[in-house]
């Protein structure tokens, strides 16, 4: 069956678009509160005098603290869906390089590398692959995140 | 720092975790704000109602992070979270317990590191995976050090 939404035109013309890069400066404090939210009391990532003893040599950021830089994605374009769709989040992959400590400043930026369409009972359902990398002031790929959304 | 598990500790079935959780409406608000995901079915009960939902639900991304909490607990100060993926199967709501539990499915040596690959997952109080997902952890080696 030929997709609706997702044709071999649309692939082309928006797979390999890219959002535009974002810097964030990480605060220890945004750290110790996401740490609190997430409800991990980790001294690694909630007690500076404690990590410093550590192998680390100090505090690090949970790994899902990337959540909180969020950056623009790419504005995927898809005529055969209509304006009212809804979205799901299906869920993420993540890699993780290096840790991320107070005062650096990781830019964020978002890549489409996939579109799949398949039929649901709503009609098309289409999987957007979006690709993030987290880098930091050294130019060290700290993390990249896979997510997969899902338009119905 | 907790007791730090190394390579040679762990086999092919051995348990990871379990990590209990115990998620209210208040730690939606606070993870709304840590994380800046303000979308109202997290913390606006008519919100949700009106969008066909059973009330407010858990983010994704902080049953993401209870999983990554099970890992890093895992790994210890000497050993490192390399990969995380999960998948968001079903709805969980707050004011019921969620259970962070896994198992390893494989370890071996690339290198110079000792990894180990785990089958993880999230589940409810009926004993439903509501999150499944995978993790490979580096672990500190009795022998390398």
């Amino acid at each position: 069956m030929a997709n609706k939404v997702v044709t071999d035109e649309v692939r082309k013309q928006q797979i390999g678009k890219t959002g535009e890069p974002r810097t964030y400066e990480v605060e220890r404090g945004a750290i110790r509160r996401f740490a609190e939210a997430i409800g991990d009391p980790n001294p690694l990532f909630n007690d500076e005098s404690k990590a410093r003893k550590s192998r680390l040599g100090g505090m690090i950021a949970p790994p899902t603290f990337y959540r909180s830089m969020g950056s623009p994605i790419p504005q995927v374009q898809l005529p055969g869906m209509g304006a009212a769709f809804r979205g799901l989040d299906g869920g993420s992959d993540w890699e993780y390089l290096h840790p991320v400590r107070p005062g650096d400043r990781i830019t964020v930026q978002s890549k489409l590398v996939d579109l799949r369409e398949s039929e649901g009972r709503l009609g098309p359902m289409v999987f957007i692959v979006i690709e993030t990398s987290y880098t930091n002031q050294f130019g060290e790929l700290c993390a990249t995140q896979r997510s997969t959304a899902i338009r119905y | 720092m907790a007791k730090q598990i190394y390579f040679e500790d762990v086999e092919a079935g051995s348990a990871v975790g379990p990590l209990e959780k115990n998620p209210t409406t208040q730690q939606l608000v606070k993870y709304a704000g840590a994380s800046g995901d303000f979308y109202q079915i997290h913390y606006d009960k008519d919100f949700a109602l009106a969008n066909k939902l059973p009330g407010v639900i858990l983010h994704g991304a902080l049953k993401n992070a209870f999983l990554g909490q099970l890992m890093t607990d895992f790994a210890g100060e000497h050993g490192w979270v390399r990969k995380l993926g999960v998948q968001y199967r079903g709805m969980d709501q707050p004011g019921t317990k969620v259970i962070c539990k896994g198992k390893v499915t494989k370890k071996y040596v690339d290198g110079a590191d000792h990894l180990v690959d785990c089958e993880i997952w999230l589940e409810n109080e009926k004993g439903e995976k509501t999150t499944p997902g995978t993790s490979t952890v580096m672990l500190p080696s009795r022998g390398a050090r």
